[in-house]
C-alpha cells in the first residue's frame, strides 16, 4: 500500500476508492453479512459460507463483503442484498437452508423475498457520511 | 469482481455467464463491429464477463470505469451504445438499470420504528462498512478529520471545538470530554498518553465491541486526534480479552493505517507523530476503572488508587494521560468534520449528541441503537425496542448495568439523558439497558448484580471488600424467606457508608441497583420478609412451581394435572378440593393466572389449564362429588348443636361454609346480592349462563355437607362441582 503522504493523498485515494467501488457495485450484486460477534453466533458465518457456494456453484460473479453489525441483534444472521448499486434490502434470519431461494429469487431474478425482508435502505442514505 | 480496467481504455463488459453465453456472444460481435466501424478501436474494448446476477436484466453491458450498467441490450442497441457512450460521452438512458419496482415497494428503514427514532453518529459505519477494509472506510470519509486536524486545526482549536460541541464522556460518568482534552493539555510534562477505555464488563452490555467490531478505524481516528490535541504521541487502547474479535479487528486496523502513514512518523506530512499499542484486559470488571485500568497496563495489579491526582496530570507511568471511552473517540472524528455546532444541535441541551445503548432482556428487538439524548425511555422500550414479548407487562429497565439502578414504569417519561436520569434515581452509565417483565423479582435481580459487583470487587478497600458481602447476606437472607425488616435496614445502612467510604466508582456504584429496587419496590422486599411470598415466582425456596406460586387459591396444578394426563380424574379432584372447592366454576371463571406464568410457555404456548380443569371437573357431572365428613364423630355431634353464619357467598366465604359443614356445623350463608357467588358470580366477562346451567343441573345437586341456605339455588351444583 502506498503511503499517504498529504491530505491531497488521501483524498485522491478516497475519490480512486470510491469510484472502483461505484463501478463494482453499480454494475453488478454486492451482498453483505453482518458478522460481529452477534452474527457470528446467529450462524452467519454458515450463511456466508452458503452464500459463496451457491454463487459458485451457479457461476455468479458477485462481491460478497462481511460486514459489522447494523444493531438488529434479533435478526441475525442479517443478510443485505445490493444490485446495481440501488437500495440494500435487509433480510432476517437467514438460514443456510434459505440462501438457495434468496440468490435465485432476488439475485437472479430481481424479486425480493417479502416475508424475510426486514426493509429497505436507499442507497444514497446507506452512503450518507 | 470485474478484471482492473485499464484507464486509458473504455471497457464495454458483455455478460457471457451460462445464461447469457448466446446472446452474449452475439452482442459482444455486434459492438466489437461498431467499434470499429466507428473507429473507436484506440479507446474502447469489448470484453466478455462473467455473470453477475440480476439476470432477469440480462443480457447486460457494464461500461467500465463508469460504471454504467445497460439492461435487457439486444445486438440492434449496439451502434447507439457505441456512439453514444464512447462517441458522445453520455448514456444511453433506455437502456440504463432501474430498480425493480418489486424492489422500491418495500418499506424503507425510516418507516421501521426501529431506526426511525435512531440518530446514528457513532454508528454510522456499522453494517455498512468491511471493518477489515480500511478502503471502505477511507471511502466514508474516513480519516478526513484527522487530515482537517492536522492541516487546518490547532491542538487548541481541536479542543475549543470539541468543549462546544458539548460532548460528555461516553464512559458513564458525563465529563466533558473537550476539558478533559484541555486538562491533559495544559498538564506539565512533555511525554503523555492516550488511552481508549475498552474493557466493557458490564452484563448485557456490548456497545463497545460493536463499535470495535464493526467499525474499528473510526477509534483510531478519534485517538489520532485527540492524541494532536493534547500533544501526545503514544495511544493504548485497553481491550478485554473475552473480546477476541473486536482485537484481532483493531489490531487489522492499526496495521493498515501504519500501512497507509496514517498511524506512524509524520502523518500527512504534518510533522504528527502517533502510534496505538494494543493491551488486553484480563478481565478484571474493575480494570474499567481508570486508575485501575493504568495499573494493569503497566503490568501492575489492576487495582484503583485514590483520585487526585487525576489521570490528566499523572497517569500511565506518572505521566500526564487522558483516557476516554470507545463511543467518546468513535464520535470524534464525526464533530471534527461536521462541526460542534451540528453535534450540539442533536440531543439536549445539558447533553448534546446521541446515546448508544445495547437493549436486552424482556424486549422484541434485542440490539444496539443510538439516539439523541433526551428521547424518553419509553419510547426506546416501545417503539424502538418493540416492547416486551409475549403480552407480558413491562416492570422495570435497568440502566447503567451492575452499577446502574432500575426505573419502574412510572419512569417511562423520563428523558434519557445523564441529568434526567440520576434524578429520576438510575444512571446513564456506558449503555447496557436491560428490560425485565412481572416474572422477574426485583429482589432476586438485584441480587444478581449485587452477587457480580461483590465478585468483582478487587478487595483494596474495606467499605467495598466487606460492604459488598453484607449486603449480599441480607439480600441472600431475604430471597430465601428468612429475612426481617433489619435486614432492609442493613442495606440501607451499608449502601450508605459504601456509597461514601469505597476507594472508587466500583464500592461507591455497588449498592445502586439494591437501593433503586428498594426505592421503588419496596412493597416487593416486604412481602418476602413479612409473608415469605415471592410474587413473581423467582425466589426458589419460596415457589415450589410458579403456577402455584401465582394461583390466589395456592392449588397444587403440576400434581392434578399429572393425574389428569393418566386419566385419575377422581384423584385430580381430591388434590384441586384440598386448596379450592369449586373446580368445576374455576375451570370456568378463573383469570388463569397460572398460565400466564407456565414455564412451558417460554417456550411456545403456556398449557391450557383452565380448559383442562374444566375437562376434569366435568367428568364428575355424572357422579356428585358428596363432600365426606370431617373430624370425629363426636366432634360432628357437638358441632351440630351449633349454628354459624357466614357472611358474603363469594370463593372464600361459600368455602367456609362447606368445610363448616363437613365439620358438622349448621351454616347459614347471608348474601347481599340476589345471587350468590361474588367475585366469582360477578367477574367481568361474567360467567355465562349455559356454564351456569350446566354446573346447576338437578344432577349435580350437593346433598349432605351443602350448606342448608343455598341448597335449592344453581349455585348449589356449584359448589358441590
Amino acid at each position: 500500500m502506498p503511503i499517504l503522504k498529504t491530505l491531497q493523498d488521501l483524498t485522491l485515494l478516497r475519490n480512486n476508492v470510491r469510484q472502483t467501488m461505484a463501478a463494482d457495485l453499480n454494475t453488478g450484486t454486492a451482498i453483505y453479512v453482518g458478522m460481529g460477534t452477534c452474527g457470528i453466533a446467529a450462524g452467519a458465518r454458515q450463511t456466508m459460507e452458503a452464500i459463496q457456494a451457491e454463487l459458485e456453484k451457479r457461476r455468479i460473479d458477485a462481491r460478497v463483503s462481511a460486514v459489522g453489525c447494523i444493531g438488529m441483534c434479533v435478526k441475525e444472521p442479517l443478510v443485505d442484498i445490493q444490485q446495481g448499486g440501488g437500495s440494500h434490502v435487509l433480510y432476517a434470519n437467514i438460514r443456510p437452508d434459505m440462501v438457495g431461494r434468496l440468490i435465485e429469487e432476488h439475485v437472479i431474478n430481481g424479486r425480493p423475498v417479502r416475508q424475510w425482508v426486514i426493509c429497505r435502505i436507499p442507497a444514497e442514505q446507506a452512503a450518507e457520511v | 469482481m470485474l478484471a482492473g480496467a485499464s484507464a486509458d481504455r473504455i471497457q464495454l463488459v458483455v455478460c457471457c455467464g451460462t445464461g447469457c453465453a448466446g446472446a452474449g456472444q452475439a452482442i459482444c460481435a455486434a459492438l466489437e463491429a461498431q467499434v470499429k466501424r466507428q473507429g473507436l478501436e484506440a479507446a474502447a474494448e469489448v470484453m466478455p464477463g462473467p455473470c453477475r446476477g440480476m439476470c432477469q436484466m440480462a443480457p447486460t453491458v457494464a461500461v467500465l470505469p463508469d460504471g454504467l450498467l445497460y439492461c435487457r441490450v439486444r445486438a440492434e442497441d449496439a451502434a447507439e451504445i457505441v456512439s453514444q457512450t464512447l462517441g458522445e460521452g453520455r448514456a444511453v438512458r433506455r437502456l440504463l438499470y432501474q430498480e425493480p419496482a418489486e424492489i422500491q415497494s418495500l418499506p424503507t428503514w425510516k418507516e421501521l420504528p426501529f431506526f426511525s427514532k435512531q440518530v446514528r453518529i457513532a454508528l454510522h459505519n456499522c453494517g455498512f462498512v468491511d471493518p477489515e477494509q480500511i478502503n471502505d472506510y477511507i471511502a466514508r470519509d474516513g480519516y478526513r478529520a484527522l487530515g482537517k486536524v492536522l492541516t487546518e486545526m490547532t491542538p487548541e482549536s481541536v479542543i475549543k471545538e470539541m468543549k462546544d460541541s458539548g460532548l460528555r464522556g461516553r464512559g458513564g460518568a458525563g465529563f466533558l470530554t473537550g476539558l478533559k482534552w484541555e486538562l491533559c493539555r495544559k498538564a506539565a510534562g512533555d511525554v503523555k498518553y492516550v488511552v481508549c477505555n475498552a474493557d466493557e464488563g458490564d452484563p448485557g452490555a456490548f456497545m463497545d465491541r460493536s463499535i470495535l467490531e464493526s467499525d474499528p478505524h473510526s477509534v483510531v481516528e478519534g485517538m489520532a486526534i485527540a492524541a494532536y490535541a493534547i500533544g501526545a504521541r503514544q495511544g493504548f487502547i485497553y481491550c478485554r480479552e473475552e473480546y477476541p474479535l473486536a482485537i484481532s479487528r483493531l489490531q487489522a486496523a492499526i496495521e493498515d493505517a501504519r500501512e497507509y502513514g496514517l498511524l506512524g512518523e509524520n502523518i500527512l506530512g504534518s510533522g504528527f507523530c502517533f502510534d496505538i499499542a494494543l493491551k488486553e484486559g484480563a478481565g478484571a470488571f474493575v480494570c474499567g476503572e481508570e486508575t485501575a485500568l493504568i495499573a494493569s497496563i503497566e503490568g501492575r495489579r489492576g487495582e484503583p488508587r485514590p483520585r487526585p491526582p487525576f489521570p490528566a496530570v499523572s497517569g500511565l507511568w506518572g505521566r500526564p494521560t487522558n483516557i476516554n471511552n470507545v463511543k467518546s473517540y468513535a464520535m470524534t472524528p464525526q464533530i471534527i468534520r461536521k462541526g460542534a455546532k451540528w453535534f450540539s444541535s442533536i440531543g439536549s441541551p445539558k447533553s448534546p449528541g446521541t446515546a448508544i445503548f445495547a437493549l436486552t432482556g424482556k424486549i422484541n428487538n434485542t440490539g444496539l441503537i443510538e439516539v439523541p439524548m433526551g428521547i424518553p425511555l419509553g419510547d426506546i422500550i416501545f417503539d424502538i425496542g418493540g416492547g416486551v414479548p409475549r403480552g407480558k407487562h413491562f416492570k422495570a429497565v435497568q440502566t447503567g448495568g451492575p452499577l446502574g439502578g432500575c426505573l419502574p414504569a412510572q419512569s417511562l417519561n423520563t428523558p434519557v439523558d445523564f441529568d434526567s436520569l440520576q434524578e429520576a434515581g438510575a444512571v446513564m452509565g456506558s449503555g447496557g439497558m436491560i428490560v425485565v417483565d412481572d416474572d422477574t423479582c426485583m429482589v432476586e435481580f438485584a441480587k444478581y448484580f449485587l452477587q457480580f459487583a461483590a465478585a468483582e470487587s478487587c478487595g483494596k478497600c474495606i467499605p467495598c471488600r466487606v460492604g459488598g458481602q453484607r449486603l449480599l447476606e441480607a439480600l441472600q437472607r431475604i430471597t430465601e424467606g428468612k429475612g426481617s425488616r433489619k435486614d432492609m435496614a442493613i442495606i440501607r445502612e451499608v449502601s450508605q457508608h459504601m456509597m461514601n467510604t469505597s476507594l472508587c466508582g466500583l464500592g461507591q456504584r455497588t449498592p445502586g441497583p439494591v437501593l433503586a429496587a428498594l426505592r421503588f419496590f419496596e412493597e416487593e422486599f416486604r412481602t418476602h420478609i413479612d409473608d415469605g411470598i415471592c410474587a413473581a415466582g423467582q425466589c426458589k425456596p419460596l415457589v415450589r412451581a410458579r403456577c402455584i406460586n401465582t394461583c390466589p387459591a395456592g392449588v397444587d396444578t403440576p400434581a392434578y394435572l399429572a393425574m389428569i394426563a393418566q386419566g385419575r380424574y377422581a384423584e385430580g379432584l381430591e388434590i384441586h378440593r384440598e386448596r379450592n372447592p369449586f373446580a368445576l366454576i374455576c375451570g370456568r371463571a378463573c383469570p388463569a393466572f397460572c398460565e400466564s406464568k407456565c414455564r412451558r410457555g417460554e417456550l411456545d404456548d403456556p398449557i391450557a389449564i383452565r380448559l383442562v380443569k374444566r375437562f376434569m371437573a366435568d367428568h364428575e357431572m355424572s357422579r356428585p362429588w358428596t363432600p365426606p365428613p370431617l373430624g370425629t364423630p363426636q366432634e360432628r355431634e357437638a358441632a351440630s348443636k351449633k349454628k354459624v353464619a357466614v357472611v358474603g357467598s363469594g370463593p372464600a366465604g361459600l368455602t367456609a361454609a362447606l368445610r363448616l359443614a363437613q365439620y358438622g356445623y349448621k351454616v347459614t350463608v347471608f348474601e347481599k346480592l340476589s345471587v350468590p357467588g361474588g367475585h366469582d358470580e360477578l367477574v367481568d366477562p361474567p360467567v355465562p349462563p349455559a356454564a351456569r346451567a350446566a354446573a346447576g343441573g338437578d344432577r349435580q345437586r350437593a346433598s349432605g355437607g351443602c350448606p342448608d341456605s343455598l341448597r335449592q339455588g344453581p349455585w348449589a351444583g356449584l359448589l358441590a362441582g
